[in-house]
């Protein structure tokens, strides 16, 4: 009985895509000069900025989507005083001449950090933000840096006081009214210097919940703003509008090279597997063998971020949240043990990627050809276990995917909330 | 049930994705209701929502019997697997965090982080009867943001 079940299944599966691909199968003959078949035009409509679905809100943060809120966020963002030598903000790693990067293999802000500086725009799409998701929303996320000592190196207290002093009206405005900061110190926080730290213990519980209150708004105010960086509508998205019919926002043309790259990205050398979607990233970590910046200390990545981020006062779970505790689901559904999390590292977007150089989580590789025969040869992991195979790919290949990329490229956009595409796409 | 329809489904789903990515080894197993290994219970499995979603949370109902059909309450369940063609598991940590009468259980915290062939194992204790199963699962929907 089970097996004639099945023999009928499969007979009746082979008519359903016999079926479709007659039908995709003509609608490509006419839309498709370029020979792509009925299941690439179905990969090509996901890679598609149109197939970005509207953003999930995040529960821990009800000021996402304010534009009051972006709009102080913005200023936080390029505000120098929020740091310890007054002279970094989040722009000066997170540029927007540069795509809100820094173009250097390891950030620099008040020191050297130990990771490539990543890109701000739909960042927020993600269930984990850093190369090891060791932070769980974009507004934790803003938190991490302004307290790290090779970052902006300053302390929340410091920062609390900036927003007395700058920004009363705009703060109370979204937010509720700002503590007083009587009793306070100049500086302290509980991720600071000796002094800092001290400083810290001695303000009362109710001061360092009020300090941090602050400071987690600030971050929710830096999300909102990022929350606004969008991308526009790539030369890919155009070419892939011209041919399956997608809305455009102008004519697509891709050289033969990067059509040949871009059959070899969905297709051979599965590109598509991790860097899937509109935003072509799964948002998830693999070990893809790497090779570290510092042989002698491999980066763990993922596997050392479990406990840090459930440690975080800042998470979906933690007193600043606005999430109810059933909404955060991310963190009651944690891996918190797969050994496959070992050397592994977030799957980063390939938007605008050809003009990221350089490439990998600490800046490892220079050229898109050189990541490209990386994975390629799949080397044997130094920490963790690769999970890649090797594909064979010529020279010829290699410089076609790499091509590829730079059918990526556009410009980032700030656009209101609750704006995704511009005009050209609102009809759809 | 063993739903002649959903094995059409699944094995529709197949075809589209072996012409996809990494391809699928021959004659995966894609019933939804089987036997588990030892033969200790016949199991059912399927989702809570009508599209299996990539990158989202969403909940699965297990459904649990002896050889003969009888339902099987209070059993123990264990969740694994992952992507054997990635060699990775699964983003989330599933569990099952509700039993809901008549041998049937609620399996949440699924998410599948890519598209492709994913292994979804069970270990399933109850009484002394103690049985492990492999279901497979092709998912085809594509990627969102």
């Amino acid at each position: 009985m089970a097996l004639r079940l099945r023999l009928l299944a499969w007979s009746g599966a082979a008519l359903l895509i016999a079926g479709s691909q007659a039908v995709l199968g003509h609608a490509a003959a006419s839309l498709a000069p370029d020979g792509w078949t009925a299941h690439e035009i179905t990969l090509m409509k996901t890679l598609h900025i149109s197939a970005l679905a509207d953003k999930e809100p995040d529960p821990s943060n009800a000021y996402e989507a304010r534009q009051d809120a972006a709009a102080l966020g913005k200023k936080l963002f390029f505000d120098q005083r929020l740091s310890a030598n007054g002279r970094i903000s989040c722009a000066s790693c997170h540029s927007p001449e540069q795509q809100f990067q820094d173009g250097r293999p390891l950030g620099i802000g008040i020191a050297t950090g130990k990771r490539r500086t990543m890109p701000v725009a739909e960042s927020g799409r993600g269930a984990w933000q850093f190369w090891d998701g060791r932070k769980d929303s974009l507004w934790s996320q803003a938190l991490g840096p302004m307290e790290d000592a090779a970052e902006h190196g300053g302390n929340r207290v410091a920062y609390a006081r900036v927003i007395l002093e700058h920004y009363r009206r705009d703060y109370e405005a979204v937010f509720q009214a700002l503590p007083a900061s009587e009793g306070w110190p100049l500086a302290g926080g509980p991720n600071g210097t000796v002094a800092e730290r001290a400083a810290w213990e001695n303000l009362t519980p109710l001061q360092r919940q009020e300090v941090s209150r602050v400071f987690a708004n600030m971050g929710k105010a830096i999300a909102a703003y990022e929350n606004t960086l969008h991308f526009a509508p790539s030369r890919l998205d155009n070419y892939i509008g011209a041919v399956t019919g997608l809305p455009s926002a102008a004519p697509g043309v891709l050289s033969s090279s990067e059509k040949r790259g871009l059959r070899l990205f969905m297709g051979k050398a599965q590109c598509i597997s991790c860097h899937a979607g509109p935003l072509f990233t799964d948002q998830h970590f693999h070990n893809t063998g790497v090779p570290p910046r510092l042989g002698s200390r491999p980066d763990p990545g993922r596997s050392a971020a479990i406990d840090t981020l459930l440690r975080d006062e800042f998470n979906c779970l933690g007193p600043y949240s606005d999430a109810r505790r059933d909404q955060c689901t991310e963190l009651a559904f944690l891996a918190a043990n797969d050994p496959h999390m070992v050397g592994a590292f977030k799957t980063p977007g390939l938007r605008n990627a050809a003009q990221r150089a350089p490439y990998m989580h600490a800046g490892q590789m220079a050229t898109l050809e050189d990541v490209v025969r990386h994975y390629a040869s799949a080397p044997q992991a130094v920490i963790g276990r690769n999970e890649r195979q090797p594909v064979q790919l010529s020279a010829s290949e290699v410089s076609d995917l790499a091509s590829f990329i730079h059918t990526l490229d556009s410009a980032i956009e700030e656009r209101a909330p609750g704006t995704r595409f511009p005009g050209a796409f609102k009809d759809r | 049930m063993f739903s002649a329809k959903r094995i059409l489904i699944a094995a529709a789903s197949l075809g589209l994705a072996a012409c996809a990515m990494t391809a699928l080894p021959d004659r995966l197993d894609l019933r939804t209701t089987r036997a588990t290994a030892d033969g200790q219970f016949q199991v059912s499995i399927h989702p809570l929502v009508q599209v299996v979603p990539v990158n989202r949370i969403h909940a699965w109902e297990i459904e649990i019997k002896t050889p003969a059909g009888t339902p099987i309450t209070g059993a123990t369940i264990g969740f694994d697997g992952g992507m054997p063609q990635h060699m990775h598991g699964y983003p989330t940590q599933p569990r099952i965090t509700a039993e809901l009468g008549n041998g049937r259980y609620r399996l949440d915290g699924v998410k599948f982080s890519m598209t492709g062939w994913w292994e979804m194992k069970l270990q399933i204790r109850a009484g002394e009867r103690s049985d492990q199963i492999t279901f497979n699962t092709i998912v085809t929907e594509p990627a969102k943001g």
